[in-house]
């Protein structure tokens, strides 16, 4: 399965062919996919705003952004200008470093796991072995930076935001966990690539989804309360706690904020879409294309066409999922906190204990279609 | 040195400077708070240093579990009874500080005695195992640490019924610690009230 494009060969390739030693090269090569990365996230965060708008108008019968450039696509810039130039305030009675240090210990954690995202063979930052688990080790530390921040704007709504934020978190974090330890108890992996190879076999219809019905529906409910998206939206329920932890906040860290949760919500769409529907996959495999057109499956056109296809595949999937969650945020009402934490650990957790257990027996009893 | 030596001995320095001042900032700053959040920074410094010594899987368990549990779980618990009044000073504090520092020193002492007279016998980075690791903490945990493995789960489903045990008071007819008897109709209803008083 070693085939598609390797980008950073060929530009290391590239640049000794000035006669730069191998190192140099390296250094120079490693900023760039981090650039690219970061910049992709911050687009797709103002295409999810914009589409936001746009599809809350549509839900609430309103026409929605319409000035700001063709079909008001511009209006999520103008609302970055907006909050790029506004005042920076930090209460006269908040603790400065801890007001200042929470909004980056929200937005680090989800822009670094963005690492682990494949976009194709060969396209992402770093293969890394942990992969996965590595997603999940780096969203525990959010909940410190909504703590950080609802203590330190010294306000009881913040106060309150922020450990409803944290409790909220780890309670959706283990079925999260346990969820995703079935997918890599099926791929022997806890690799992001290995995991899309694994569903690459026969196109859609070797997806996880089908052999992980009950994980998908529980990883994307907990992907959503991870994300504090409406249905689980306490933290910053308007009509209780003002805005939760961000009330005290303006400006800049305000965006940041922002920034992370729409940053978060991408993420945690594309990663259902690379554990349950088949990652850079497309429906019918490429290779059967490729065996079609008569074309082998390394030439230079096909290998182009596989890693276009990919980014494709994958940003389309991660947005259908993303347009989902938008409809869920507009037409669901919000569950009370003691309901939340029902759902998380006395249905959500057993039912993921359950799919891990069967998904055991599964594996030991077809390892063919459950992996060997 | 090449550039990879020298990235690795910068990262080296700056964590353990981190952990080193985050450690004495734990133990000698007024605010627990304080203390807390860098004890977060203290947990997270130690994971880049099993990242530096190739041991990605225990520095992302070293994450979840100190960073993403255990220091959630203490700010969590701050936060929660975070009265802000002034505790009682203690009469005999300073001879207090006195012996509590130099059994650390004596302490400290003795970890230094033992780095320098034990013989670190360090595999050659030809036998590192790196991304392997996973599988082989697996497989151990499965052979011949089982036992211990168990055992602690045992520790911590006993530590998981007496939070219970504390938390449930209908369990229990009197309250453990003011000794009244317990209001069976408001469980969850704390014998102090949590947010009163704040300002």
């Amino acid at each position: 399965m070693e085939y598609g494009l390797d980008l950073e060969y060929s530009f290391n390739e590239f640049l000794k062919g000035f006669g730069l030693s191998s190192e140099i090269a390296h250094i120079i090569w490693l900023p760039l996919p981090m650039l690219l990365v970061l910049v992709a996230a911050v687009v797709g965060v103002l295409v999810t705003v914009w589409l936001e708008r746009k599809i809350s108008a549509a839900a609430q019968q309103r026409i929605g952004p319409e000035y700001a450039g063709a079909l008001g696509v511009l209006q999520p810039i103008a609302d970055g200008l907006k909050l790029l130039v506004k005042e920076d305030i930090i209460p006269a009675k908040a603790d400065g470093i801890l007001f200042t240090a929470g909004p980056i210990l929200v937005l680090v954690p989800v822009i670094l796991s963005w690492l682990i995202v494949p976009f194709g063979q060969n396209l992402l930052i770093s293969n890394v072995g942990i992969g996965i688990f590595l997603w999940i080790a780096l969203s525990s530390i959010q909940p410190i930076g909504l703590l950080m921040s609802g203590y330190a704007s010294n306000n009881k709504y913040s106060l309150l935001g922020g450990l409803r934020a944290a409790a909220q978190s780890i309670s959706y974090e283990i079925p999260l966990a346990l969820s995703v330890l079935a997918i890599v108890l099926m791929t022997n992996s806890l690799s992001t690539v290995d995991i899309v190879n694994q569903q690459s076999g026969a196109g859609i219809l070797s997806w996880n989804i089908w052999r992980q019905p009950v994980g998908f529906v529980v990883f994307w409910i907990c992907a959503l309360a991870e994300c504090e998206r409406l249905p689980f939206d306490l933290p910053e329920a308007e009509e209780e706690l003002v805005a939760g932890y961000q009330t005290e906040y303006a400006g800049m860290k305000f965006a940041l904020f922002y920034l992370g949760s729409y940053i978060n919500l991408i993420l945690s769409a594309l990663l259902v879409s690379i554990l349950y529907l088949g990652g850079w996959g497309f429906p019918i495999p490429v290779e059967l294309i490729a065996k079609f057109l008569n074309l082998p499956i390394n030439a230079p056109f096909i290998q182009v066409f596989t890693a276009s296809i990919g980014i494709v595949m994958t940003v389309l999937k991660a947005y259908l999922l993303v347009f989902i969650a938008i409809l869920l945020r507009w037409t669901t009402p919000r569950v009370r906190i003691d309901q939340l934490l029902d759902l998380g650990w006395k249905f959500l957790l057993p039912i993921s204990l359950a799919n891990l257990l069967i998904t055991a027996g599964l594996k030991l009893a077809f390892p063919q279609f459950f992996g060997g | 040195m090449s550039i990879a030596i020298t990235t690795q001995f910068i990262c080296f320095t700056v964590l353990s400077l981190v952990v080193i001042i985050g450690a004495l900032g734990v133990v000698l700053l007024e605010s627990i708070v304080y203390s807390a959040f860098l004890l977060g920074g203290v947990f997270m410094s130690v994971a880049g240093l099993y990242l530096l010594l190739n041991a990605s899987f225990v520095a992302a368990a070293q994450v979840l579990v100190y960073v993403g549990a255990v220091n959630v779980l203490i700010i969590f618990a701050i936060m929660l009874v975070n009265k802000k009044e002034d505790l009682k000073p203690i009469n005999d504090i300073k001879s207090r500080r006195v012996i509590s520092t130099s059994i650390c020193l004596t302490l400290l002492s003795l970890l230094i005695r033992v780095d320098l007279t034990n013989v670190w016998s360090l595999s050659s980075p030809q036998n590192a195992i790196g991304e392997e690791s996973t599988i082989r903490i697996g497989e151990h945990l499965f052979s011949d640490y089982l036992l211990p493995f168990e055992v602690a789960s045992v520790l911590l489903l006993m530590a998981m019924i007496g939070a219970i045990v504390l938390a449930r008071r209908d369990v229990m007819s009197k309250d453990i610690s003011t000794g009244l008897p317990v209001d069976q109709e408001l469980i969850e209803k704390s014998s102090e009230p949590l947010l009163t008083n704040k300002n």
